[in-house]
């Protein structure tokens, strides 16, 4: 049975913690704000693009002058992941969600005899899959001094991962991040990136277009771009997923700490009544046997 | 005079939205006025001033680094890598966009690039030049 005075300070310390919980859900609250309007406004950008090289991408037949990004390198054996986490923890399941679904998916496809490798964004992805894929992990690209995430940002990433492709180091990559989808439900998604995934435009394939520079010329300089807006995007997702996150994990904290001080207030009040009855008891039973 | 409808679109927001009279390109093999019912054309563009006129004789210019426009039936579609409106244009704005550019002219070895670039400082300084009047 603990003394009163360690009941005491269990509650100030649960209560400590309490505020601090608080102030952090307070604080994911108004950072997601701002989080979400980044994240919804890159997204016109995004589909404008999608749009255009779905056009574009139509009127391209497959042949040997196809950009490799467009048409891969004819094999599957190396897979790039790249693996977007947040930088720090005390979100929820966040982190360990999508570090799960890359080790899935790098596990399956080392089951299949393929080379992994890996980038990792973030330092708490790293964390959880250098344990198992140390040897796989080629790089690690840190945002943390990042304050505002910026198309810069997206773009170095971009610029990292095309250097790999032609210099034929991988064959395949996949992007590993976390769609927002509300604050509550945040998604995991694994999105193949290159060669890149165009859904065809079947209606705008009839429309003649001029082209300026020339079709495959055009085709060239935007394919890097879509994997920047793509990586960028994700970024964004990230963000705000990882804010919405917090928020709820934070939420939780906060309740779970409100129950443990009732229930502890309880218990310490039910033991001081008990001594109080306990020492009366004495005084009476004492002056009784007088 | 014939409207059409003009999205700019950067990375970060939709810039501007709303039918115009016409818009100036800067496209890389030249500048290009686009009017209502321009056949379809896509085309690639450079660093550069793109000029809105949504009635006549009142334009909005915005500069522009690096994009690509979209002409269709329905429209014009710009999505610029990185956009600033000329009134938040500031000296010191330019001469980072000026330095990034001689960055890349330094780094690269493709005339095609270091062409580009150099062309991009030129602009890049007559804007600067103008801006201090």
């Amino acid at each position: 049975m603990p003394s009163l005075k360690d009941l005491r300070n269990r509650i100030a310390s649960v209560k400590a913690t309490q505020k601090i919980t608080k102030a952090m859900q307070m604080v994911a609250a108004a950072k997601l704000r701002r989080a979400q309007t980044a994240a919804e406004a890159a997204r016109p950008y995004a589909e404008r693009m999608a749009v255009v090289l779905g056009n574009i991408a139509s009127g391209v037949t497959m042949g040997p002058e196809t950009p490799r990004l467009l048409a891969g390198t004819g094999s599957d054996r190396v897979h790039l992941l790249v693996v977007c986490t947040a930088e720090r923890g005390l979100c929820g399941a966040f982190n360990s969600s999508i570090a799960r679904l890359a080790r899935d998916h790098a596990n399956r496809l080392m089951a299949d005899g393929k080379t992994v490798k890996m980038i990792c964004v973030g330092k708490k992805g790293y964390d959880v899959l250098r344990r198992q894929f140390s040897e796989q992990i080629i790089d690690l690209i840190d945002l943390r001094s990042v304050r505002q995430l910026g198309f810069e940002q997206g773009d170095m990433i971009a610029q990292k991962v095309l250097a790999l492709y032609d210099q034929g180091e991988f064959d395949v990559a996949t992007l590993f991040y976390s769609r927002f989808r509300s604050v509550i439900a945040q998604i995991p998604t694994a999105q193949q990136i290159i060669p890149a995934q165009i859904e065809a435009q079947g209606v705008a394939a009839d429309s003649v277009y001029d082209y300026e520079p020339d079709e495959g010329e055009i085709l060239a300089t935007l394919l890097p771009r879509n994997l920047t807006i793509q990586i960028f995007r994700a970024l964004l997702e990230n963000a705000a997923s990882e804010q919405g996150a917090r928020m709820s994990a934070m939420d939780n904290a906060t309740r779970n700490a409100g129950e443990m001080i009732k229930k502890q207030t309880m218990t310490y009040n039910r033991s001081r009544q008990a001594m109080i009855t306990k020492e009366l008891i004495e005084i009476i039973s004492g002056a009784e046997a007088l | 005079m014939a409207n059409f409808n003009f999205e700019l679109v950067s990375p970060e927001s939709v810039l501007f939205s709303g039918m115009v009279d016409a818009v100036i390109l800067p496209a890389t093999e030249g500048e290009m006025t686009v009017l209502a019912g321009h056949a379809p054309t896509m085309t690639t563009l450079k660093t550069g001033f793109l000029v809105i006129t949504d009635s006549p004789g009142n334009g909005k210019r915005i500069l522009i680094r690096g994009g690509f426009a979209d002409i269709n039936p329905t429209g014009l579609t710009v999505l610029a890598e990185r956009a600033l409106p000329a009134e938040e244009l500031t000296q010191e704005i330019l001469d980072k966009e000026i330095l990034h550019a001689q960055m890349v002219y330094d780094a690269t070895n493709d005339p095609v690039a270091k062409h580009a670039a150099e062309s991009a400082v030129v602009q890049l300084e007559d804007a600067k030049v103008a801006l201090s009047y």
